[in-house]
């Protein structure tokens, strides 16, 4: 009992540990990170100022709400980048740096390490996703008097558990390949989004991207997210959308995890468990 | 029990020269290699470049699977044990890999953590571990990539000793060290086996080095381990009058050539 306990102890010092230093890592590149916020800013712009252009074109639309429909997708769109970011850094960037070899001979769990790059992921994520919401509606002035902020928020952190199960799948991929791997992040993301529902409504979809839209969790996300914040559907009426976020979330995480191991092993068996890969 | 053992390790890894078409070849890295290193011993491995010592480091801080034989430390199976070993072993390499824009400080705090050791308590150790390893206390807030390489390697033996290992991998520590940093550090290297009844790999192709940190020698040549004694003996051995005669005498080639 005893033993078990400080094993605990052990891992979760270890989580924290990852986080800590994700912190010190956002600390010293602090201004990169702006730089790469003003550009998630300017391209949920872009997005985002399509519902003017439709209505300036002669289009019968509610500007308000498309507006908030296509905002939601821009940041739902960011938040998973940097969800896969992050948790596809947990290769790159040790690899880049070098600290690869130290970070995996250490007693740290797998799961834990990845667990604690995925905890802060989200935290990092949700910040920043509430910041370009912020802006961007502010910049609109849109209307926003009855949105369920509270129950958006909780459907987004349930999406992150499915999220960060795909990301670990995505996290392995460096470790195969160091040149190309950390671009597959992109890939899950456009994918991901693409069968979701983004931008328009999931039953534009030809019936076979439809189907997949009904495994993405992305697409729970999205409608939660929408439901709450353009309907301002309390957490009584989420459930909806929490159930099958969980079911999937069961799912990913075991498989991103079995997933990453066997990528882990491919990478001693072949030796590319090292800087240089 | 032996601290390390080692017993007909062998290592292979798949080539392929060229495109995704050309046919793959299996270069064996270790060759049936078999030691023991007792509980305080210094065993140090010479070789040159490309002779299997990385491999044979890498094998035993868990970061490469075998392709037979086996390796234990103190008793756990390095390959079916990883974490009982990972708590056992750390390393420092030619290399002295860091977060570069994290401090001295920062960097080791991560480390750390991985061994369980709260903020409290690296709060008051790592100073107390930079202080000894002579890195200056002004310096431990400073990103790393403004370090001198000598000092960088100064953090990566505090990082090492920060959590207490009973057997420590060292693998080129002093390649590319200005004479000072080379003599500091292996004064170190010294005083963690004195205290800390530390067992030490050594791999390296200096053999002043080889000569002057440990107890047995080990040469390693194309993965092969071909020969393993006291310098005396081996110079003995061999008929030779320097060490580097009877690495010659060993292997048929110079170990500059490296």
């Amino acid at each position: 009992m005893r033993g078990s306990s400080l094993s605990f102890r052990h891992e979760f010092i270890s989580l924290a540990g990852v986080v800590e230093r994700n912190v010190y890592l956002v600390r010293r590149y602090i201004w990169w990170d702006l730089a790469f916020f003003l550009w998630t800013v300017a391209n949920a712009l872009t997005i985002v100022f399509i519902a003017k252009g439709v209505e300036a074109t002669g289009g019968k639309i509610d500007v308000n709400r498309v507006t908030t429909t296509l905002l939601i997708g821009a940041v739902v769109w960011a938040y998973l980048g940097i969800i896969f970011e992050i948790l596809t850094e947990t290769v790159g960037w040790e690899r880049w740096e070098g600290t690869i070899e130290y970070t995996f001979m250490a007693p740290l769990s797998r799961p834990v390490h990845l667990f604690g790059m995925g905890v802060f992921a989200v935290l990092y994520g949700v910040v920043r996703a509430a910041l370009l919401f912020g802006i961007v509606a502010a910049f609109f002035r849109l209307d926003l008097a009855g949105a369920d902020y509270a129950s958006a928020l909780v459907v987004l952190v349930v999406a992150s558990i499915s999220f960060m199960g795909i990301g670990m799948m995505t996290a392995v991929l460096p470790l195969i390949s160091p040149e190309k791997g950390m671009q597959f992040g992109f890939i899950a993301q456009g994918v991901l989004l693409v069968v979701s529902g983004v931008y328009y409504p999931v039953d534009v979809l030809p019936q076979a991207m439809q189907w997949l839209a009904v495994i993405s969790p992305a697409t729970y996300a999205l409608r939660g997210m929408r439901e709450g914040i353009l309907d301002g559907a309390g957490m009584g009426a989420m459930w909806d959308e929490i159930w099958p976020l969980l079911l999937i979330g069961a799912v990913t995480v075991p498989l991103g995890l079995e997933v990453f191991r066997r990528g882990e092993i491919h990478a001693k068996r072949h030796g590319k468990l090292k800087r240089s890969g | 029990m032996s601290a390390v053992h080692v017993r007909d390790l062998r290592k292979e890894f798949v080539r392929r020269d060229g495109g995704f078409l050309r046919p793959r070849r299996r270069v064996v890295a270790l060759n049936d290699v078999s030691f023991d290193v007792a509980r305080g011993e210094c065993l140090a491995i010479l070789g040159q470049n490309g002779s299997g010592k990385s491999t044979l480091v890498r094998l035993l801080s868990t970061l490469l699977l075998h392709e037979g034989g086996s390796a234990e430390v103190f008793g756990h199976d390095v390959f079916t044990e990883p974490r009982e070993v990972r708590r056992l072993v750390n390393r420092v390499s030619v290399e002295a890999s860091f977060f570069k824009k994290l401090s001295a400080a920062e960097n080791l705090s991560y480390a750390a953590r991985f061994y369980g050791m709260t903020a409290g308590e690296t709060r008051s150790h790592i100073p107390e571990i930079l202080e000894r390893v002579g890195f200056p206390a002004d310096r431990r807030t400073e990103p790393m990539e403004n370090l001198s390489r000598g000092m960088q390697q100064k953090v990566a033996l505090a990082r090492a000793l920060l959590t207490q290992p009973v057997v420590l991998l060292l693998d080129e520590p002093t390649t590319g060290l200005d004479p000072r940093s080379k003599l500091e550090v292996q004064a170190f290297i010294r005083e963690i086996r004195a205290a800390h009844d530390a067992t030490v790999l050594l791999c390296t192709h200096d053999l002043a080095e080889a000569e002057a940190l440990a107890d047995r020698i080990g040469i390693l040549d194309g993965g092969e381990l071909v020969a393993l004694d006291t310098a005396e003996a081996l110079k003995e051995g061999y008929g030779a009058a320097t060490l580097e005669e009877a690495f010659f005498a060993a292997t048929g080639h110079e170990l500059e050539a490296a």
